[in-house]
């Protein structure tokens, strides 16, 4: 059994006099020990709600709506109360965020909000608890860590800063730790840095890791698997060869054509997704991406497309996938004549 | 090429900013030295491509082009029109010709005009269209050309998405007719499928009206991309600029090689391949750049003679401009990255590929 089992989440965030948004509709997904999944989409596509539900940090109103499950090791995260909830936080799973120097507190020297973690979850006081979180510091690779502990959040650069917030995550080794966009606030040689230093921790440590990006690039190399998201639900899943090598997903394969690429020349047209990700119907309707989809048939418009897993280990949601290359189209005659037809402005774009 | 193919020539440009302290009068106690010596020229139809991380000034240098900030030294010829001794009113008439893009779509545009206003204020300050009929017909073209539909014009800026609100920004810089756009991070707060519509629109744009861009930005894929010539700039100065394609081919200073590994690849092959040099500690404080060179703290290739004590000059190697002493011999293999404390770290395979 994986270690986390998200099965079905949904959340909806109701308001009166406005419309009921479904930020996540459906997810799952399944994350093993010391695995890298990454959930990838553009923002808006619930990457992020999914892991702050998961995390129970969604604001408790009336209109927000959780539901489905996310067991973690036999427990379902959703169905805890606080005071549980409080235990495994920051011990068994635990999160870094996006933007450093708003997820440290600016009035609370760093080294106070590192021993904090070590006190609530592993009893640790006065020295013990400062030279640990020294040990820490210097193990996230911030240099003289004693000074530094005594520091202000606005006296570290960004990417110490994120270190920092790293060492907090990683204090009491949990098992799961859950990135939301770890590196975009950060530049290049930076976010190489922080990258690196996630590797090795999830590679030393056996944490799984859970990583939540827009960047594809970075997906590539650091995930074992990836969930891409659109529209708050998952539209396709695979190992991280076979989705880049082979997207299936219109979506997905629009993405990877319209990412310049650092190894590609001057002036070769990107081939974008037209619209934008405003143009979305909702599920319930049809396929949420048919408004922008190059591949669109009428059956996208019928109804929500299942979700299709293929024998090697993949799924994905769509009518009429991407074929593979070399594949030959089986089925369902109809529905290929479009999609065969479809590829071929787009090739022919890249030859330009 | 040719003197008169070049539309904008930076000679020795600075832009210093002190940095003060004091309760009652200010002393100045320092400057920031953001761009600090720099020379470019951005042939006419081409596309000059700035890149470096936060804090090198890149964006300082764009502004200091077009003379939002005042340059604390040195020429910008702008067809061969020297402009940092150009008196006011003239510099203004020269605005038409030199526009900008700006990053965040959303505060660049004024939430309370509508973009019919937004794309006339131009029009009017320089007295292009003698009546409202007249600036309508521009304004409908320039939207044309942004790809906006005409129904656009009574809108409000908060009633379109990312990449909409970015075609505004576009058309209004277009709209006047200018040679010059610099364009500082026109994509980078956009969604990965919004940004190559805007990068397909400027290359659109500057085939069919013969613009020249100046783009800043610091994802090196998107300079890539969009540049003819790129220049690398660190701590306010270049490092490097050659032609885009031999930059990323053959990069020659060790800054330049360490952003390019650095740069993640959406390619699982390329990135389990590739080898990352890995640059330790953060960027030093442009208020006290270190002597010498000024990447010599972090560079792995740093050597001990020269590198601490000779600022390195840009110098003509094959084609590309180098600022660093020992680039013939770091490209021929003769010098090796120091491995101790910075680290040359092949991508591990453990780490990353599962069956």
């Amino acid at each position: 059994m994986a270690l986390l089992e998200v099965d079905d989440l949904s959340v909806t965030f109701a308001r009166r006099g406005q419309r009921t948004v479904r930020a996540v509709d459906g997810v799952s997904f399944s994350v093993d020990a010391g695995e890298v999944v990454g959930l990838v989409g553009e923002s808006g596509c619930g990457k992020s709600v999914t892991s702050m539900a998961i995390m129970g940090l969604l604001p408790r109103q009336p209109g927000t709506r959780i539901g489905g499950k996310a067991v973690f090791d036999g427990t379902d995260l959703l169905g805890l109360d606080d005071r549980a909830r409080r235990d495994i936080r920051g011990r068994d799973v635990a999160m870094i965020f996006q933007d450093p120097l708003s997820s440290l507190n600016p009035v609370i020297p760093i080294g106070l909000q590192v021993t904090e973690v070590l006190a609530r979850h592993r009893g640790m006081k006065g020295d013990a608890a400062r030279k640990e979180a020294a040990g820490l510091l210097d193990r996230v690779g911030i240099p003289d860590p004693n000074r530094r502990l005594k520091e202000y959040p606005h006296q570290l650069s960004g990417g110490m800063r994120q270190r920092a917030l790293i060492a907090m995550a990683v204090a009491c080794r949990p098992r799961l730790l859950i990135a939301d966009e770890p590196t975009t606030a950060l530049d290049v040689t930076i976010q190489a840095q922080i990258l690196e230093l996630l590797k090795e921790l999830v590679h030393d440590s056996g944490t799984a890791l859970v990583m939540i990006t827009h960047d594809l690039g970075v997906v590539a190399g650091m995930c074992d698997s990836i969930n891409v998201l659109y529209a708050g639900r998952v539209v396709e899943t695979a190992r991280r060869r076979p989705l880049f090598r082979e997207p299936r997903h219109p979506y997905t394969a629009g993405l990877l054509g319209s990412v310049p690429r650092l190894d590609s020349g001057r002036g070769e047209p990107l081939n974008p997704i037209p619209g934008s990700v405003r143009d979305v119907l909702s599920w319930s309707e049809g396929c949420a991406f048919a408004p922008r989809c190059s591949r669109r048939v009428d059956a996208c418009l019928d109804e929500t497309p299942p979700l299709v897993r293929t024998h090697d280990g993949r799924s994905y949601r769509c009518v009429d996938p991407v074929p593979l290359p070399g594949a030959i189209p089986a089925q369902a005659g109809p529905a290929d004549q479009p999609g065969a037809s479809s590829p071929d402005p787009n090739e022919e774009k890249t030859r330009d | 090429m040719t003197d008169n193919d070049i539309l904008v020539e930076v000679r020795d440009l600075k832009v210093h900013f002190p940095i003060k302290r004091g309760v009652l009068f200010d002393r100045t106690i320092g400057h920031v030295k953001a761009v600090d010596g720099v020379d470019l020229r951005i042939p006419r139809g081409q596309t000059y491509g700035l890149v470096g991380e936060s804090g090198c000034g890149k964006s300082t240098l764009g502004r200091a082009l077009l003379q939002l900030t005042p340059p604390t030294g040195g020429e910008v010829v702008f067809d061969d029109v020297e402009l940092t001794t150009l008196p006011p009113a003239r510099l203004r008439a020269m605005r038409r010709r030199m526009q900008m893009i700006f990053q965040d779509p959303m505060s660049s545009l004024d939430p309370r005009q509508n973009v019919e206003s937004i794309l006339t204020e131009g029009l009017q300050t320089h007295g292009i269209g003698g009546n409202r009929d007249e600036r309508r017909a521009i304004i409908g073209e320039a939207l044309d050309k942004v790809g906006l539909p005409r129904w656009a014009l009574s809108r409000y800026p908060h009633e379109f998405s990312g990449g909409q609100r970015q075609r505004i920004g576009i058309a209004r810089a277009v709209v006047l007719g200018p040679e010059l756009i610099v364009a500082d991070e026109p994509v980078s707060a956009l969604d990965v499928s919004i940004q190559a519509q805007v990068v397909n629109l400027l290359d659109e744009l500057q085939e069919s009206l013969g613009l020249t861009y100046l783009v800043i930005a610091h994802d090196l894929a998107v300079v890539r991309h969009i540049s003819d010539i790129v220049g690398v700039m660190y701590l306010g100065a270049l490092v490097e600029e050659a032609p885009s394609d031999r930059l990323y081919t053959e990069p020659l200073h060790p800054y330049t090689r360490a952003l390019m590994s650095a740069v993640p690849v959406p390619d699982p092959d390329v990135e389990d391949r590739r080898e990352r040099i890995l640059l330790a500690g953060d960027l030093p404080s442009p208020a006290n750049p270190p002597a010498g060179c000024r990447f010599h703290t972090r560079c792995p290739w740093a050597q001990p003679t020269r590198c601490a004590d000779e600022r390195p000059v840009l110098r003509d190697i094959g084609g590309s401009r180098v600022a660093c002493h020992w680039a013939e011999r770091i490209a021929s293999g003769e010098l090796r990255p120091r491995h101790a404390g910075v680290g040359v770290t092949q991508a591990s395979d453990g780490a990353a590929a599962p069956a």
